[in-house]
């Protein structure tokens, strides 16, 4: 679980996050929504520890991030796993290779182990065909599964989600979407998702923070959302003329 | 205080790529990838150059030696001091700084576009060990290419010679006169000092680069500019404390 207290951050003077407070829970998929420009991307930010916020609190389990020394910080970070936007995975090395890495890099396991659990990994995604590929070989919404299967590989506690299923068609997009979802269960982890994709709001939204100009605006579920009369979250969820007509039969 | 800046920046980068290191059998690796990439693949175009930058700087002394009562011997002993005094170590630190500057600043700022930097952090891997500390240790093998562009230089003097119908015995005679050692000590410590300066600004321009595809083509164009007038004005300070 994780708990944000009245956290602020700005750049160069710039107000981006102001007094945002919430509680993310284990076990579920947690969405951070928003329009473009509206915060959802520092406040992650902020979480991984990227961003140092200016002003807040930051609890991990009950771990604040207040007065954290260095060590500590590393030692949460690698209980993070993250999916980028754009997946983030390394040019020059195959999809087992990219899986491997954070088990290379920061544990002493010999490496047939490490291997071993490169492959339950892919295998978790559903790419074991694909293991010897270079990320520029295979599709977007395959490399989006390999950041993910990188991004648990390592049994994190915390899962971070940057618009996962940016660029990717609409039932590839789904299919990411559940994957995620099954993994948090599967895992029982804290999954913080930022999205501005309305199918994955319905789809996996079991709690949903709703950004504007970096204040939280709206808090609740995935049905809560469809029926709230919230202004700006009915403004920003219905927001083409298909989906208004839809509201009007819910 | 905008270069004050980019200069405190650049001094913490170069003292945070010796914190945190990856551990060894990782490192090892990306050690032999940046000396084959960064060392080896230069090495047959530093001898190309070398060896027709050789045969211009003798032709260019003979031609300014063609008094009878000057020795030949002396084309081969301008062709020596030229080349290990300025050309192999600076005009092909320039070079380099096309060719491996480039390289090193697009390649890193490629990961940052690329949000592969932002990556490495979320793991809690010190990205300047991972991605800067290989380099500056690759390049301390730069030296082994500035004695081949000195030899090749040379060589390639020897050759353009050969064919003016200069003899080669006067030539060589040239090449073994007045020689001073130190000469050569200080070619080679302009050399790491220039390596040095070849691993860190091209790598400070990639990682601290902000934007998309596009920025990455500058930070390049800015990283030999700046790398070439470093070395220049190093050249400039070393040749002062050395040699004046």
């Amino acid at each position: 679980m994780i708990e944000i207290k009245n956290i602020e951050k700005s750049f160069e003077g710039t107000s981006i996050i102001k007094g945002v407070s919430t509680t993310f829970e284990k076990g579920k998929t947690n969405l951070i929504i928003g329009q473009s420009g509206s915060g959802k991307t520092v406040l992650l930010k902020c979480l991984l520890g990227l961003h140092e916020p200016d002003s807040g609190e930051i609890i991990y389990d009950g771990i604040s991030n207040k007065n954290m020394k260095e060590s500590d910080r590393t030692l949460l970070r690698r209980q993070m796993g993250m999916v980028f936007q754009g997946s983030a995975l390394f040019d020059s090395m195959s999809v087992i290779e990219n899986v491997m890495f954070p088990l290379n890099m920061l544990t002493e396991q010999s490496d047939d182990e490490i291997i071993e659990k490169a492959k339950k990994a892919i295998e978790r995604v559903e790419l074991s065909k694909a293991v010897d590929k270079l990320p520029s070989e295979i599709s977007g919404g395959m490399q989006k599964r390999v950041a993910i299967a990188r991004a648990i590989v390592m049994n994190p506690k915390y899962l971070f989600c940057d618009e996962p299923n940016s660029g990717l068609d609409p039932k590839t997009a789904i299919v990411i979407d559940q994957l995620i979802q099954e993994i948090t269960k599967e895992y029982n982890i804290t999954t913080i998702i930022n999205s501005h994709d309305m199918n994955s709001v319905i789809e996996i939204g079991e709690k949903i923070i709703f950004l504007v100009s970096g204040e939280k605006n709206w808090e609740g579920t995935n049905k809560e959302i469809l029926k709230t009369d919230n202004k700006s979250v009915t403004n920003f969820v219905y927001s083409s003329e298909l989906l208004k007509k839809v509201r009007k039969h819910l | 205080m905008f270069y004050l800046g980019d200069i405190g920046r650049y001094f913490i980068m170069i003292k945070m790529s010796f914190f945190k290191p990856s551990k060894w059998k990782i490192q090892r690796k990306l050690i032999f990838k940046e000396i084959n990439d960064l060392i080896i693949e230069s090495i047959p175009i530093i001898s190309i150059l070398s060896f027709f930058i050789g045969g211009v700087v003798a032709i260019q002394t003979a031609l300014n030696l063609s008094s009878p009562f000057l020795s030949k011997s002396l084309i081969g002993f301008a062709t020596r001091q030229s080349v290990i005094l300025e050309f192999a170590p600076t005009f092909m630190s320039i070079i380099m700084a096309g060719k491996v500057g480039s390289y090193i600043t697009s390649s890193i700022g490629t990961m940052r576009v690329t949000e592969q930097i932002d990556a490495l952090e979320v793991m809690g891997i010190n990205p300047l060990n991972y991605l800067v500390f290989p380099k500056i240790i690759a390049l301390l093998f730069y030296p082994f290419v500035i004695t081949v562009a000195m030899f090749v230089a040379i060589f390639g003097g020897f050759i353009a010679m050969s064919f003016a119908g200069i003899p080669g015995e006067a030539f060589i005679s040239g090449i073994q006169m007045d020689f001073e050692p130190f000469h050569v000590s200080y070619a080679y410590i302009k050399t790491i000092l220039f390596a040095f300066i070849l691993a860190t600004v091209p790598s400070y321009h990639g990682y601290y680069m902000k934007g998309g595809a596009l920025e990455v083509g500058k930070a390049s164009t800015l990283s030999f500019v700046w790398t070439s007038i470093i070395i220049i004005i190093v050249n400039f300070i070393i040749t002062q404390l050395l040699l004046s």
